[in-house]
């Protein structure tokens, strides 16, 4: 890395050692150790045909479940594998809207997942700018965070959850918020103790000494370093907003009604269960569990190798 | 010792009391509940009278100080819908909550302490690789939509267990428990499987890594070169070890399944502590939103003093540490 | 004495052929042991001296049978009271250990359960092996206590590892190894994590207790002063072998391995005064999947193309064998 017209001196006197980038070899020799484990390539190959399927949701879907005027009460409540009135076959039945089953799941699939990596993605970028700071900077402001981030934790995310969404009403970017709330806290932990680690290392003392900005300092050599237990509680973090979102939908308090997430699907047809028309919950809750289970095979063989006693 | 002790006390004394202000002015701006409790009908003089009722035209700090005053005393206000004192209608539904707590925390450690240590005694068997596996699918699986798989076979298609409600109940020191009945086993089966399958997942996982982390210490080969049995030094050495990170999880571990009982109760129909806060979520009942949250934090607050209490007992290490 | 072997009093108490040690890693074999042989008389104590990564400590527990997967004893004897240790059961292997073979840990700290007592851990060393009642055991542990030197064995009975010093917790090792009078002490370097001075106590009470039992003792340690004070003989490993090996008088006086040449040269009083110490160039090689050849070779400065063949053992003396094709011709001053 060059320190180039950063550095207030001419020259350094001895050039710091600087973590090292990730080479070809070092990329190569991580997807091999894990593509060691069947389980979790499978995990990453469904979850990719999941995304996938998520995004291009509006083109694979053979009916748009929002579009009132493309449903008939009359297909409502099919069994998998009736025909429509037009003779289009309900691989998966229907709702008691008369929804098709399928498009309903990639649509529903589509909201789960924005919802959940979504939220996932902006609570590690806050959570992690505050853990980084608080273990470079030390002192009582890192007390005080880790205060704060021990009352977030000590309490269930459900309870939390469920609080703000009374506060703040349905509505998909409440529930992120709400996830977020719930979330931020263990991505502070976890990079605070790496960070204050890592903050003893040699590399980190011949930065400061060269006076590099503390920002430099904390994005550029700290945090390349703090990755890899991030890397991992992003997957797990991700697999399980995605299932406080669809506990929070099956609640009422989470997404509203007009786009329905897999929860609320779920939600939906629960009163059938009895009566044993029970495709309208079931397989929504089967899309969700492979969604939920596929991400955490993948961070789970992630945790294994990304361990610091593994690597040192 | 007992300086330690207090200063926790007073610790805890601080939170509930820290938590009680965040909560109050917390629930006290969810929503309008005027709106939700009096019907669109009533006349101006009615609308005042029920407002005055309520303490709701009164500034903030003071429906505070009030509140406080009335916690003291005992009363954490009525209940808007049932018109009840809220605590006491929180704490009658405490005891079902409860035993569907214990029921699923026993579940998790009789079933997930064994499974785990036999995991990390043989992590390359097939036997450890299945039960890995499917403890990733344990702490996957959102309990709600398992609570439905799971009336959905076992009442609902082969008929064997009730599929709501809490079953008979007997009188034991005044409170009334379902588990000591076989009517009330019947009912309490399902949902504490269900609320217990996330933490038997978790509990299996630690007791598998602490296992495997103690097996690679010294004192366990030292142990094997004294002769003696693999029973006596997995079963006193290494279990000794590990039961103490265990059990300090699980008792922070009870406080999160009486939360978390929320989404079980909402299913299985169960008329504990859970099912009354979501209802009253619905419909803003904000005394007893509040009396079960300073619930929820008292009952936490001690479950962490009696955790820590217990860790020191455990672990000679810190217990002798802290004396001298 | 329990020991009911017919073995007559001259015959080695220990007796190791060609053992050979192997672990089978993802990345290859790493022959951590690879055709050692020594013996150990009754009474008589051996100095086993290597840097770390040199395969001693693995010696060790190959002979106590505590070698985990991915490692295991791949070929050669281990003789013990003429039974070979490598072809017993797990079952017989367990009524030797403790017992008739002890074995003393390097960390004291962790060879110790934190959280159980000593009384615990000494009272159930002896139950494993004799059907006696608790407060028996308990006396037996009392008396172990006070034969290794410890003052008020009663009090350290009820405490916990951690209230000890390390010292003192190395004694009760050494006390806990004792209390079945083995006739084999395996000690993988006991007193490398202890200050000098205790160190020095213990070696003293260690060759006292061999001497006055007839235990055979194995010390396993890098630091050649202390076999030089304490060993009848010593060898000397490298990278899974011994290269040097007799009695400790003619290795250490007399060595003629470069390796050993260089140990004895690297200790800082064996140099006259404003001599430059004698550093052994390189680093230990990577032992998996070692060449053939000497393994010495990439830091020998006498080291040519015969020794790309493995060296064979000549023995220059009575009691002093060897393994180089180029010995040193100077001694060590």
């Amino acid at each position: 890395m060059s320190i180039g017209a950063d550095s207030e001196l001419s020259a350094p006197a001895i050039p710091p050692p600087v973590p090292k980038p990730l080479e070809e070899s070092a990329l190569r020799a991580f997807w091999q150790q894990f593509a060691s484990s069947k389980l979790a390539l499978t995990g990453l190959v469904v979850f990719g045909i999941i995304a996938l399927a998520a995004v291009f949701a509006p083109w694979i879907a053979p009916q748009n479940p929002y579009d009132l005027a493309q449903l008939s009460i009359m297909d409502s409540r099919l069994p998998p594998g009736e025909a429509s009135m037009d003779g289009y076959t309900y691989w998966l039945g229907t709702d008691d809207q008369g929804r098709d089953m399928v498009s309903a799941m990639l649509y529903g699939l589509r909201i789960s997942l924005m919802v959940g990596v979504g939220s996932a993605v902006l609570a590690c970028i806050f959570g992690t700018c505050l853990g980084l700071f608080a273990g470079y900077v030390g002192g009582w402001v890192e007390g005080l965070i880790m205060r704060v981030v021990d009352l977030f934790l000590s309490f269930p995310a459900i309870l939390v959850a469920l609080m703000i969404l009374a506060f703040l009403g349905n509505g998909v970017m409440n529930v992120v918020l709400a996830i977020i709330v719930v979330e931020w806290a263990y991505y502070s932990r976890a990079v605070r103790g790496t960070a204050l680690v890592e903050r003893q290392r040699e590399y980190i003392e011949a930065a400061e000494c060269l006076v590099l900005p503390p920002r430099r300092i904390l994005f550029r050599h700290l945090m390349p370093n703090c990755l890899p237990p991030l890397i991992v509680i992003a997957t797990m973090q991700v697999a399980r907003a995605i299932s406080l979102e669809a506990t929070l939908s099956f609640l009422g308090l989470g997404v509203p009604i007009t786009e329905p997430s897999l929860g609320l699907l779920i939600a939906n047809g629960y009163q059938y269960m009895l009566s044993g028309r029970y495709w309208i919950s079931f397989y929504p809750g089967v899309a969700l569990l492979i969604t939920i289970v596929s991400i955490n095979l993948v961070g789970d063989h992630l945790r294994d190798i990304l361990n610091p006693r593994n690597q040192r | 010792m007992t300086t330690w002790l207090l200063r926790r006390i007073l610790q805890a004394l601080l939170i509930v009391g820290a938590m009680s202000v965040t909560v109050f002015v917390a629930v006290n701006v969810i929503g309008d509940p005027v709106e939700v409790l009096i019907s669109p009908e009533a006349t101006q003089e009615e609308r005042a009278r029920i407002i005055a009722n309520l303490g709701l035209d009164q500034p903030l700090w003071k429906q505070y100080l009030n509140f406080v005053s009335d916690a003291l005393q005992g009363s954490l206000g009525n209940s808007f819908v049932y018109n009840e004192p809220a605590l006491e209608l929180v704490l009658s539904r405490l005891p079902a909550t409860l035993e569907l707590a214990v029921f699923a925390l026993l579940i998790a450690i009789l079933v997930g302490i064994p499974l785990g240590l036999y995991a990390g005694l043989k992590p390359e068997s097939k036997a450890s690789r299945t039960i890995m596996a499917g403890s990733i699918l344990g702490f996957s699986l959102p309990t709600f939509w398992v609570g439905l798989v799971m009336i959905m076979v076992f009442a609902v298609q082969l008929g064997w267990l009730p599929s709501s409600g809490r079953g008979e109940t007997v009188e034991v020191l005044g409170v009334r428990w379902s588990f000591l009945t076989a009517d009330g086993l019947q009912h309490m089966l399902l949902p504490a499987v269900n609320l217990a399958l996330f933490k038997l997942s978790m509990v299996l996982r630690l007791t598998r890594a602490g296992t495997r982390e103690t097996l690679s210490m010294d004192y366990v080969k030292f142990a094997r070169a004294k002769g003696l049995t693999p029973a006596r030094v997995i079963g006193v050495h290494v279990l000794k070890n590990i039961m103490i990170p265990i059990v300090t999880v699980l008792g922070l571990e009870l406080g999160s399944l009486i939360a978390f009982a929320v989404v079980t109760e909402t299913i299985f129909a169960w008329p504990g502590m859970g099912k009354l806060i979501v209802d009253s979520i619905y419909v803003l009942d904000r005394p007893v939103i509040v009396a079960y949250l300073m619930m929820i934090v008292l009952l936490f607050v001690t479950l962490n003093l009696i955790v820590d209490i217990l860790y020191s007992v455990l672990d000679p290490r810190v217990r002798l540490e802290s004396r001298s | 004495m329990t020991a009911a072997s017919v073995t007559d009093r001259t015959s080695p108490t220990l007796e190791v052929q060609d053992l050979k040690t192997h672990f089978f890693l993802k990345g290859g074999v790493l022959r951590a042991v690879d055709g050692v042989s020594f013996s150990v008389g009754r009474g008589k104590i051996l100095g086993l001296v290597g840097e770390s990564g040199s395969g001693k400590s693995i010696t060790g527990f190959s002979i106590i049978g505590l070698v985990d997967p991915p490692g295991r004893i791949t070929g050669g004897r281990i003789l013990f009271q003429n039974r070979d240790l490598s072809k017993l059961s797990e079952k017989e292997m367990r009524q030797l250990r403790g017992n008739r073979i002890a074995m003393i840990f390097q960390d004291p700290m962790m060879t110790l359960n934190p959280v159980l007592r000593i009384d615990t851990q000494m009272v159930e060393a002896v139950l494993a092996h004799d059907k006696v009642s608790k407060q028996e055991a308990r006396a037996r542990a009392r008396d172990a206590l006070g034969m290794v030197g410890i003052p008020s064995p009663e009090e350290r009975l009820s405490a916990y590892p951690h209230q000890l010093s390390g010292g003192m917790r190395q004694r009760v090792a050494i006390a806990i190894s004792m209390l079945h009078r083995p006739d084999l002490i395996i000690a993988d370097e006991p007193t490398t994590a202890l200050d000098v001075t205790i160190q020095a106590q213990i070696l003293a009470e260690v060759q006292k207790l061999a001497r006055d039992h007839g235990t055979a003792l194995i010390w396993i340690t890098h630091d050649l002063s202390v076999v030089a004070g304490l060993a009848d003989e010593v060898a000397v490993m490298y990278a899974g072998r011994i290269v040097e090996q007799g009695n400790v008088d003619a290795v250490l006086d007399r060595s003629l391995h470069p390796y050993t040449h260089g140990l004895i040269g690297s200790v800082p009083s064996q140099n006259r005064a404003r001599k430059r110490l004698v550093q052994i160039p390189g680093m230990t090689p990577n032992l998996l999947d070692l060449p053939p050849g000497c393994a010495f070779r990439s830091r020998c400065a006498r080291a040519d193309s015969a020794c790309e063949e493995d060296p064979p053992i000549t023995k220059p003396e009575r009691d002093h064998a060897l393994r180089c094709f180029h010995p040193q011709r100077e001694y060590a001053a």
